[in-house]
């Protein structure tokens, strides 16, 4: 790996504006580390060398002139194959959208842009981000970078591979019920699910439109801070987007390296920190919020009762909405289209290209939600699913008077083997016990790693979770903890992901 | 709890146009119903709890009526399946027996 | 009635005597802001296909939907002007049905909490009574794109072999206005149909949200009938008839329907909830495309709009600025201008009632106002082609020629030389007096000189009238009027030439 790769965003930034080294070498040094490990990984739907380099160049003439266009500016990132880009293909990893280039950016990728930022591609996902293993990509499995025979978590897999394995620095993720924050557990990176309506979904390919938020991923709490500021921000183009100023985080993950967590109060989420996490995983956890108590944090247990109800209440409005968000894939007007040769109708074609088109979680879970939706089932199924969310507003509201924020374990578990849950959703659905209480109430949260488990020498991920619009809090904690655990160590956390060249001996 | 037969599954699939094969059948309407079973568990909410459906705290948020600009129509159908004259092609709407 | 095959087979004399009707109206208005309901592409009826479209109108993934400003106003206002209650919040809601024609797959509407309703329109009656009818609420929509089916019979969707979309009209925005239903309108159902059709179309013009023009399908009907037998409770099953494009069509279609439930329901067979279509030539209804075994649109609240709470303060001012009924307007200027009700309908027929009023807004007695319009201007209307309203004129140019004249100014036959050019460009009608020279002359000095003159150069006809024969003072009055061009009033110079000649001249 070059030295290039191994570095922080935010050093990549400061040598490039210094004019220490280039974009266009930034950038080839990680499109090269992505053709050499990605065969393995396949953490990239689509790659653009030229496009990318292009970029780069423009970034490092702008800056040569005198201008830098943001702090990451010359900096290379990858985007969720969710998000629209008028220059690269969108697929969703899935066939249904085979061909398809948007004719629009995203806001998202246009801040990147703006910004300075220098995408370097499309990341694989579990297909429309439904699922958390990455093995319902059309386009097969992302594999763990600290196991190649491990998933890498979703439905964001493809973007903490790459930010975990060095192809990337930074990566765009989306989550939905814990699609940033869970694979960043797995791969040993940070990932951030921002306050809902702080950043803009306009470009994001709807799954669950209420749930869904795009968020960052880095190797360190303060890129992913510096991306999310990018990123960040009021955008008239989505009605649910805050007209409010964007939470602090950048200047929170400096305060919170300072060190010193006194008078922060740290609420430990019963519900989610107890015997249903595996054993190697409480113990990683448990250790994390001891060093949250050195660093002088006030740690107090609480009760939020009704998170038990956060599994089926997800899993009822997700595809509630995700089965109209889908509606549209149609094959009238981009896509793909199956069994038009002037015997069958619009319906029949419709049909026979959503059958050919989707994968089986995504019609799973689009017939769930038609049903759940349908007059008979409303009241009991999508009804009761939206008073559940009102009841975890109000646990994640009176937990929040006394806590400034609350921890868990991101997962239950450790990356798991590919293969392993594939046909019994029930289980893979409760892996999502910690992430989903945050999507439905629309606060803040983010996975910080605590170490590995003794179990099995894989990443865990320390969930903190901040009241909404106050992001800054969960990355001043974050910070801080980050800080602690690379002292205590001596190795930076992010210098300890192994190296994918081997594992492609064990895939 | 749940109830999901077969033909609930086909019906269900029929109103999302899924062409779901026989075997898909078999195998969906077992794990759609065993997963509805779980999710069911909401029932236990008391029916007074009120709803809710947006978390972001926002009211009347409106657009100018001011025009932006369009695609133009060779961007618009680009990705079309089938085009023709400045149009968009579609099969027949209508099925043989309507 | 010319299909014998297909006519009802009774009248609705004949229906009245064994059922009652019962009516239920849908109007859908399209608003005419600038802009969609959910983005910024115009909103222009008639456009090249497919130009006035963008990422969220033609539903491409990641687009998001953008409520229009004005298209909410446009509801309140029609809310308002039908004395419905306006909801303090009212949201979106998702309808899911498949159909290529809808980007999609889903519209966005209002489902259980429509932003207006429990409203009534008394619907002003050819007998000169009114029809309260009870508006059960209007909400926002948004329109679909259009079809056309090729290979076919003559662009009819049954036997085409495809079809073509055009998604400009998709995502105009749409006000839907929905009465309770219609009871105990007897034989008057077709009537009230059509009169309910007619003055919300009149009301929601007077407002100024729409274009309400039916044949170009700015403003479409549908119409529920059922029958019950007299006497019952319980509302018999009915059929919605959809494509109901003119007034006419509306009265011909309810009526229609009865008789054929009638003829159904008498011959022993049951009435198919179902839609059906209008057919304009034959007058005749035929069953429409099968819904789905059960309709479930599966509803939920639009998860990427945020509610919408309409302050006290600004629906007020939107009462306050409310215009006056139209009918109600024009009763009160038949009355004011003492005109007869031929006189008025010639008025509106010539699409000249706005702009006698506006002229009389501007200071015309309402008489001469009226003359112009409906005679000078209508004729030169018609000799450009144009409608009344596009004349290069304004009612405040009118009334300032009305003005001229009656101060003296102009003559009748100058007036009209000033009306035209102001309809030739040549600017208002001050400076086409300025600039063509043609103000009466007044002068009397100048006007005496030339009576004298010509008394001068006709001495026989001058002593004529000396002896007594004053008619032959035409003869002057005619010389003198052609030496000033017209621009003299012609019984000053009469009543000057009398004075000369009195005078020795
Ligand atoms: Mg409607
Ligand atoms: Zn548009």
């Amino acid at each position: 790996m070059s030295e290039l790769t191994r570095l922080s965003a935010a050093e990549i930034a400061r040598r490039v504006q210094a004019r220490e080294v280039s974009s266009v070498e930034v950038t080839r040094a990680h499109l090269d580390r992505i053709e050499a490990v990605d065969g393995g990984l396949n953490a990239f739907l689509h790659v653009d060398r030229e496009v990318a380099l292009a970029a780069a160049e423009a970034v490092d003439a702008e800056i040569a002139a005198g201008t830098v266009r943001g702090p990451l500016a010359g900096v290379p990132v990858a985007i969720k194959d969710n998000v629209a880009t008028s220059d690269m293909p969108t697929t969703c990893a899935s066939h249904i959208l085979d061909g398809w280039r948007p004719p629009y950016d995203a806001t998202v990728v246009r801040r990147l842009r703006d910004g300075g930022l220098v995408p370097l591609g499309k990341t694989n996902l579990d297909e429309f981000a439904m699922g958390g293993s990455n093995e319902n990509s059309a386009f097969g499995p992302v594999r763990n970078p600290w196991d190649a025979s491990r998933v890498s978590g979703g439905s964001s897999g493809g973007s903490a591979t790459a930010t975990a394995a060095g192809e990337t620095p930074l990566a765009i993720g989306s989550d939905t019920g814990g699609s940033i924050r869970q694979p960043g557990a797995f791969t040993g990176i940070v990932g951030v699910k921002p306050t809902y309506g702080t950043v803009s979904r306009y470009g994001l390919v709807a799954f669950s439109s209420s749930l869904d938020q795009i968020g960052s991923f880095g190797r360190s709490v303060l890129d992913a801070a510096l991306l999310h500021e990018v990123i960040g921000g009021h955008d008239p183009n989505d009605q649910t987007s805050i007209d409010a100023p964007l939470p602090p985080v950048v200047e929170a993950a400096y305060a919170g390296a300072r060190g010193d967590l006194a008078g922060v109060r740290v609420g430990v989420v019963r519900e989610l920190s107890g015997e249903g996490n595996q054993p190697g995983v409480l113990a990683a956890f448990t250790d994390a919020v001891r060093v949250l108590t050195d660093l002088g944090a006030d740690v107090v247990e609480v009760d939020c009762p009704s998170f038990t109800y956060a599994v089926p209440a997800y899993y009822l409005i997700a595809p509630s909405e995700a089965s109209s968000n889908l509606a549209r894939f149609d094959a009238m007007r981009y896509g793909l289209r199956i069994g038009d040769d002037g015997s069958h109708s619009t319906d029949e074609v419709m049909s026979l290209t959503r059958e050919a088109g989707f994968g089986p979680e995504v019609k799973r879970r689009i017939m769930i939600g038609t049903h759940a939706l349908s007059a008979g089932a409303y009241d009991a199924l999508y009804g009761k699913a939206q008073k559940a969310r009102t009841l975890i507003v109000r646990d994640f509201a009176a937990a929040f008077e006394y806590c400034d924020v609350l921890v868990s374990p991101t997962v239950p578990v450790t990356a798991f083997p590919l293969g392993e849950r594939v046909d019994d959703p029930v289980a893979m659905y409760l892996a999502d016990l910690c992430t989903i209480p945050t999507n439905l109430a629309g606060n803040a949260a983010l996975s910080v790693p605590c170490g590995v488990s003794a179990d099995d020498g894989l990443p865990v991920g320390l969930q903190i979770m901040a009241p909404a619009l106050a992001d800054d809090r969960a990355y001043r904690v974050a910070a801080a903890y980050e800080l602690a655990r690379d002292t205590s160590s001596g190795t930076p956390f992010a210098e300890t992901i192994p190296e994918p060249a081997v594992l492609e001996t064990t895939s | 709890m749940s109830d999901i037969t077969r033909s609930d599954v086909a019906h269900l699939a029929r109103l999302a146009r899924l062409a779901v094969t026989d075997d898909e059948l078999d195998v969906f309407s077992g794990q759609i119903d065993a997963i509805l079973d779980t999710l069911g568990r909401v029932s236990d909410i008391p029916d007074d709890v009120p709803p809710t459906s947006h978390v972001a705290p926002l009211t009347n948020v409106l657009r100018p009526d001011e025009p932006a600009p369009s695609l133009s129509r060779e961007a618009a159908l680009a990705g079309a399946p089938e085009a023709e004259e400045g149009r968009f092609r579609v099969p027949r709407i209508l099925g043989e027996s309507q | 009635m010319t299909s014998t095959v297909d006519a009802a087979p009774y009248t609705v004399e004949e229906v009245c005597e064994r059922f009652d009707p019962v009516m239920g109206l849908e109007v859908h208005v399209e608003l005419n802001t600038a802009t969609k309901m959910f983005c910024g592409c115009r909103n222009e009826f008639g456009a090249e296909p497919n130009t006035h479209v963008c990422p969220v109108c033609l539903g491409l993934p990641g687009s998001l939907p953008r409520v229009n400003a004005r298209a909410v106003e446009g509801a309140v206002k029609i809310g308002l002007a039908l004395n419905c209650q306006v909801r303090e919040r009212s949201g979106f809601a998702r309808k899911n049905y498949f159909y290529p024609d809808m980007p999609k797959n889903f519209q966005i509407s209002q489902y259980d909490d429509p932003i207006v309703f429990d409203g009534h329109l008394d619907v002003p009656l050819d007998d000169g009574s009114t029809w309260r009818v009870e508006i059960e609420r209007a909400h926002m929509e948004e329109d679909t794109g259009k079809s056309l089916h090729m290979g076919g019979a003559t662009g009819r969707i049954h036997g085409a072999s495809y079809s073509l979309l055009d998604y400009n009209r998709a995502g105009v925005p749409l006000i839907e206005i929905v009465t309770r239903p219609i009871l105990g309108a007897g034989t008057r159902a077709p009537e009230i149909a059509r009169a309910y059709v007619s003055a919300l179309r009149d009301v929601i013009q007077g407002l100024g949200v729409s274009d309400v023009r039916m044949d170009q399908g700015s403003m479409r009907c549908d119409a529920n009938v059922s029958l019950m037998p007299k006497g019952a409770t319980e509302f018999g099953t009915r059929t919605e008839t959809k494509n109901v494009n003119s007034l006419r069509s509306v009265e011909r279609a309810v009526r229609y329907e009865m008789g054929r439930h009638a003829g159904v329901l008498l011959s022993g067979g049951t009435i198919t909830q179902e839609t059906r279509h209008f057919d304009e030539q034959s007058g005749t209804t035929s069953a429409g495309r099968p819904k789905e075994t059960f309709a479930d649109y599966r509803f939920f609240p639009e998860p990427d709009l945020v509610p919408i709470e309409p302050s006290a303060a600004w629906v007020e001012e939107l009462r306050a600025g409310l215009p006056e009924r139209p009918w109600e307007r024009r009763a009160r200027i038949q009355t004011e201008w003492g005109i007869s009700d031929e006189e008025l309908r010639d008025l509106v027929n010539a699409g000249a009632l706005d702009l006698v009023a506006d002229t009389v807004e501007a200071g015309a007695p309402a008489e001469s106002a009226r003359s112009w319009w409906v005679s000078y201007l209508t004729q030169q209307a018609n000799t450009a082609g144009v409608e009344l309203a596009e004349l290069a004129i304004t009612p405040a140019d009118v009334a300032r020629v009305i003005a001229l004249v009656a101060e003296g100014t102009l003559t009748n036959k100058l007036a009209r030389q000033v009306v035209d050019g102001v309809l030739a460009g040549e600017g208002a009608p001050d400076d086409v007096v300025a600039g063509r020279g043609l103000a009466v002359v007044s002068d009397d000095s100048a006007l005496t000189a030339a009576v004298d003159e010509a008394l001068a150069a006709q001495p026989a006809i001058a002593e004529k009238i000396r002896s007594g024969k004053t008619k032959a003072a035409g003869a002057i009055v005619g010389a003198v009027m052609k030496a000033t061009r017209g621009q003299a009033d012609a019984a000053r110079v009469q009543s000057l030439v009398l004075e000369r000649v009195a005078a020795g001249s």
